[in-house]
């Protein structure tokens, strides 16, 4: 049961229009791994996890959860495979018209049909997890800063326990020392939870402390896929050049001057 | 030779030109018609959000009854004007209030509040749901199990179906208020006359088709108003024109459905 891959991808390929954004991502996630997929603006990586989420759909190729073929999963199915997984957005995602608590609780009052009170004594719960206290759960997503709306938003993703959490740019727009301490939120409650985590950052401070194991998106494909500790000895010099951060390398910028 | 290929060669562009704006427009009519069709599969297949519809109701109707009343008021006092003066020259103003509640209830009324309705509701709709768009919100409903037609369109719609006829039965009596204003007013009508010709002449059929065109103006504005938020892109500024896409494209759209319902109702 634990030897079938928590998601496997298989082949996939994405265009949108003429441009083809996936050209072939193979990549095997074990149960209770924490990967992440770094790779350069536009290179594909949020496509990849929507693809995974039935938001995008996949043009070739196959994507397993659990063993199950999801590829092109919809009404009830799409529904039942998707409680499985919790999502952090990158700018949040909190929904603006609803409280903090509600917020949080949505999953379990419009996904599962919880009880409100119970849904928001849950929700409390959670917050407490990601380090907030309860005084905020009446206010909107509006009234809070970068950084705890993150927070929300990674007790948002939990809330429902789900077995996949994935991360899109989790350090995205905060200072430094949020980008930290979101960073060891991250570490800490995909390891307390034991659930198997997928981020795509650009971000290699963050990547490092969150990873198990580090994936290089480049051009639609994977180039490099190893364990974290050895990133810096891959060998490939487009990793190399990715997390030097170095403009001179094999990677050339598609800037117009 | 060469002149011949030139003159060729642009008029091919010119015709490649309009290929591209008809496939355009094409797809864009394709798109719109596989959307609607799934915001009406979900309309028809159970849950509905309630609460949502009511919400919507209240936020749709209620808080429409001000500038509703107020174009209906002088809609039907610049009717009443304009048909006495014509009506004048035949010596055939005694036909003002008939004519008056004719064409409030059966045009006016549901037109300029369908049209009064694009502006505030599509708009609305169009600003808050693009913005859901391009902040991932949608995606996020999507990954909270919660399919966002259900969340977001089918509420909408529904509210909308339901509160457009009641808001253009306000505005019709609204209306004929106007006319009656200045009927009796500056027009020297009495009172009791004006009204009893009004009611006399009047048939439950008149009011009726003005509703049912409410109904179907309200599914458009609700439907162009999330299909453009729905499609939203960019930013800020994609946005913006998927709030003007809603308002032009619903405005458009109650205008020539009012015609074809027009001409369906009333062609025997």
């Amino acid at each position: 049961m634990n030897d079938t891959p928590h998601i496997q991808l298989k082949g996939v390929k994405k265009r949108f229009g003429s441009k083809l954004v996936l050209d072939g991502v193979d990549l095997t996630i074990r149960r209770g791994e924490s990967v992440v997929i770094i790779g350069g603006s536009g290179t594909g990586k949020s496509v990849t996890l929507k693809c995974v989420l039935g938001i995008l759909r996949a043009d070739e190729g196959s994507i397993h959860v659990a063993g199950e073929d999801v590829t092109r999963a919809s009404g009830s199915k799409r529904d039942a495979y998707l409680r499985k997984f919790g999502m952090l957005f990158q700018g949040g995602a909190l929904f603006d018209s609803l409280s903090i608590w509600e917020n949080v609780a949505f999953g379990l009052i419009q996904g599962r049909g919880l009880p409100r009170k119970q849904a928001r004594e849950t929700a409390i719960e959670k917050l407490a997890m990601v380090g907030l206290s309860a005084d905020i759960a009446n206010l909107s997503p509006a009234e809070l800063s970068g950084g705890m709306q993150k927070r929300v938003g990674l007790a948002r993703a939990i809330a429902a326990n789900p077995e996949i959490l994935f991360f899109d740019e989790p350090t995205t727009g905060l200072d430094p020392i949020m980008a930290d301490v979101i960073n060891k939120l991250i570490a800490s409650t995909v390891r307390d939870l034991g659930v198997t985590a997928v981020s795509i950052t650009h971000d290699m401070v963050s990547a490092r402390r969150i990873s198990s194991r580090i994936a290089m998106l480049y051009k639609g494909r994977i180039i490099w896929d190893g364990p974290t500790d050895s990133i810096d000895n891959s060998g490939n010099p487009y990793v190399d050049q990715f997390i030097r951060g170095s403009a001179e390398g094999p990677i050339r910028m598609e800037v117009r001057s | 030779m060469s002149a011949n290929e030139n003159i060729l060669s642009s008029n091919w562009n010119i015709f490649a030109a309009i290929g591209r704006v008809v496939l355009a427009f094409l797809a864009g009519t394709g798109r719109l018609a596989v959307f609607a069709g799934i915001a009406i599969s979900h309309i028809v297949r159970p849950p509905i959000y309630w609460q949502l519809v009511l919400h919507q109701m209240l936020r749709i109707g209620y808080f429409s009854l001000p500038v509703v009343g107020l174009t209906a008021f002088f809609t039907g006092a610049v009717l009443c004007l304009q048909i006495y003066i014509g009506g004048n020259r035949y010596g055939a103003e005694a036909f003002v209030p008939q004519i008056v509640v004719l064409g409030i209830t059966r045009e006016l009324g549901p037109v300029i509040a369908g049209l009064m309705m694009a502006g505030r509701v599509s708009a609305a709709i169009a600003a808050e749901i693009g913005t859901m768009r391009v902040t991932e919100q949608i995606d996020a409903l999507t990954t909270l199990a919660t399919n966002p037609f259900k969340y977001l369109v089918v509420p909408r719609i529904v509210a909308a179906v339901v509160t457009l006829p009641i808001l253009v039965a306000v505005a019709d009596s609204i209306g004929v208020f106007g006319g009656y204003i200045v009927g009796t007013r500056s027009l020297g009508f009495n009172g009791a006359v004006y009204i009893n010709n009004t009611m006399n002449f009047v048939t439950a059929g008149d009011v009726r088709s003005g509703l049912i065109k409410a109904s179907v103006f309200g599914f458009i504005i609700a439907l162009m108003g999330c299909y453009s938020g729905f499609h939203s892109k960019g930013g800020a500024q994609g946005v913006g024109a998927a709030t003007t896409q809603a308002v032009v494209s619903a405005s458009i759209l109650i205008l020539a459905a009012n015609y074809l319902m027009t001409s369906f109702f009333f062609s025997e």
